[in-house]
């Protein structure tokens, strides 16, 4: 695995103003994210974790300090330069799915390539074939209020690998899944990673996806607490999946 | 390569690398309707009116104008009961399509194209607040702000057309059953058809724009929406 920073974070700080007060939501996160790695952003709700990882995936811009996404600082970058590397860099999955419900499954897959500038052609050949990968291949035509849950992250997944982008950011995407999808989605995100090389950054407060973290970054008010790698994490996991399991 | 250079060299490199084609706006914005078929018909239905008060007092006043320049003595009677004036009635050929309609009638016009206006812009606002979700996941997806912009621009341009070619036929129609119904069959032996086809022209254009002018501001609202509102969970 290359030793190369895909994102790199110096001393970021979120202060938000809330009425007269000020609240501070990051206060200081300094990570380095290697390229190819798959780490899982933990924290409870409002623990800033959040916020961090809309930073990371240049959704959010630091009150100070820096963020650098393939060592470009992201507060230099104008909307169109944002918008190119949203379009090739960084392949969002969300909780909720978002997928456009007016849009067949291949639609939804083509439109970034669209963006990217690929022909109709190219771009359904290609679409065809992500979502063979991710297990859609008979769906191809179906409208997302056709597909179960499940079926609508493989999509999400699809879409975020479109234009081969460098990060795949995803925002709980377990969340609104039951455990065995949950644990699907979580195996296809490994295998992605595994195949392409892709970074796999991921904010999330589900104990299934340490198993297959790299690392993980804990963060407590606004603050990293530690920084786990998969090694030292494997035992408490194995308690965590028994229990699961029983 | 410092920092800035490498931002320069990118933005050099990148160019014109984000695109989104006509047609394919065009395709999405035509499924966006046909999805949201009935909150589509209520704004269209907004034109519908107004083109159809606009093109019934237009294609009525041009009717009466070819009655009073056809100077038939016993349509001549009829028209001064039913209020035209005096002076214009046998004149011969002076009759004009403007000379039929009111101060009155004129800003009733202006004020239900305006209320129409106003209409659309509200019925665009809510289409926009029911897809943030998605218009922040076209912005994660790498759209641009033009593209979004574009995207409902089109499908407010489409709605026009319709809307107006549908109230054109209306209001076509009700003038054709007023004038049938005060004047005989007579209306219908002096039907300007050439007119009235220039009034519908007008009409489409008028309406078209009208559709697009109010769907401007619900536009770059969606536009300048934060990518970040794609994350969102609550409904």
């Amino acid at each position: 695995m290359p030793e190369e920073n895909i994102v790199r974070t110096k001393e970021v700080w979120k202060v938000y103003q809330m009425g007269k007060v000020e609240v501070e939501a990051l206060k200081g996160i300094s990570v380095e994210i290697k390229a190819g790695e798959y780490l899982s952003i933990m924290g409870p709700s409002g623990s800033g974790k959040t916020t961090f990882f809309n930073m990371v995936g240049g959704l959010d811009k630091p009150s100070s300090g820096k963020v650098y996404i393939d060592e470009v600082d992201v507060a230099q970058l104008d909307a169109y330069e944002l918008a190119w590397l949203r379009c090739r860099k960084i392949g969002y999955i969300f909780q909720t799915f978002n997928i456009i419900p007016v849009m067949t499954a291949l639609e939804n897959v083509t439109l970034p390539m669209t963006f990217a500038g690929l022909t109709t052609d190219e771009s359904r050949d290609k679409g065809v074939e992500l979502l063979t990968k991710v297990g859609l291949g008979d769906r191809v035509t179906h409208k997302p209020f056709e597909l179960s849950g499940g079926q609508q992250q493989r999509v999400a997944i699809a879409r975020a690998m479109a234009n081969d982008p460098a990060i795949i950011l995803a925002d709980e995407p377990t969340g609104n899944l039951d455990l065995r999808t949950g644990r699907e989605i979580i195996e296809l995100l490994r295998e992605m990673n595994d195949d392409s090389g892709v970074t796999i950054i991921s904010a999330t407060h589900d104990m299934k996806m340490i198993s297959v973290s790299d690392r993980v970054v804990w963060i407590r008010d606004g603050q990293v607490e530690k920084i786990e790698r998969r090694e030292d994490l494997d035992i408490a996991v194995g308690t965590i999946d028994g229990k699961e399991e029983a | 390569m410092s920092e800035s250079e490498f931002v320069a060299y990118r933005a050099a490199k990148i160019g014109k690398q984000i695109v989104l084609p006509l047609s394919k706006a065009v395709e999405i914005s035509l499924k966006g309707m046909s999805i949201r078929f009935w909150r589509s018909l209520l704004t269209v239905s907004l034109i519908v009116l107004a083109i159809a008060f606009l093109v019934y007092i237009l294609a009525t006043a041009a009717i009466v104008a070819s009655l009073v320049r056809l100077d038939d003595p016993q349509i001549n009677i009829i028209l001064q009961r039913s209020g035209v004036e005096a002076q214009e009635i046998g004149a011969g050929g002076q009759g004009s399509l403007f000379a039929q309609i009111s101060h009155k009638q004129y800003w009733l016009i202006v004020l239900s194209l305006m209320v129409c206006v106003v209409g659309i812009t509200n019925a665009m606002l809510m289409s926009v607040t029911e897809r943030f979700r998605e218009i922040g996941t076209m912005k994660c997806l790498g759209a641009l702000d033009s593209f979004i912009v574009k995207l409902f621009l089109l499908e407010s341009s489409f709605q026009g057309i319709m809307g107006t070619a549908a109230g054109i036929v209306l209001g076509v129609i009700l003038a054709i059953l007023h004038t049938l119904v005060v004047y005989g069959s007579s209306s219908f032996r002096v039907f300007p058809g050439l007119t009235v086809l220039s009034i519908a022209g007008i009409s489409l254009f008028i309406g078209t724009c009208l559709s697009v002018v109010g769907a401007i501001l619900p536009a770059v609202r969606a536009a300048r929406m934060e990518p970040v509102v794609a994350m969102r969970v609550e409904e």
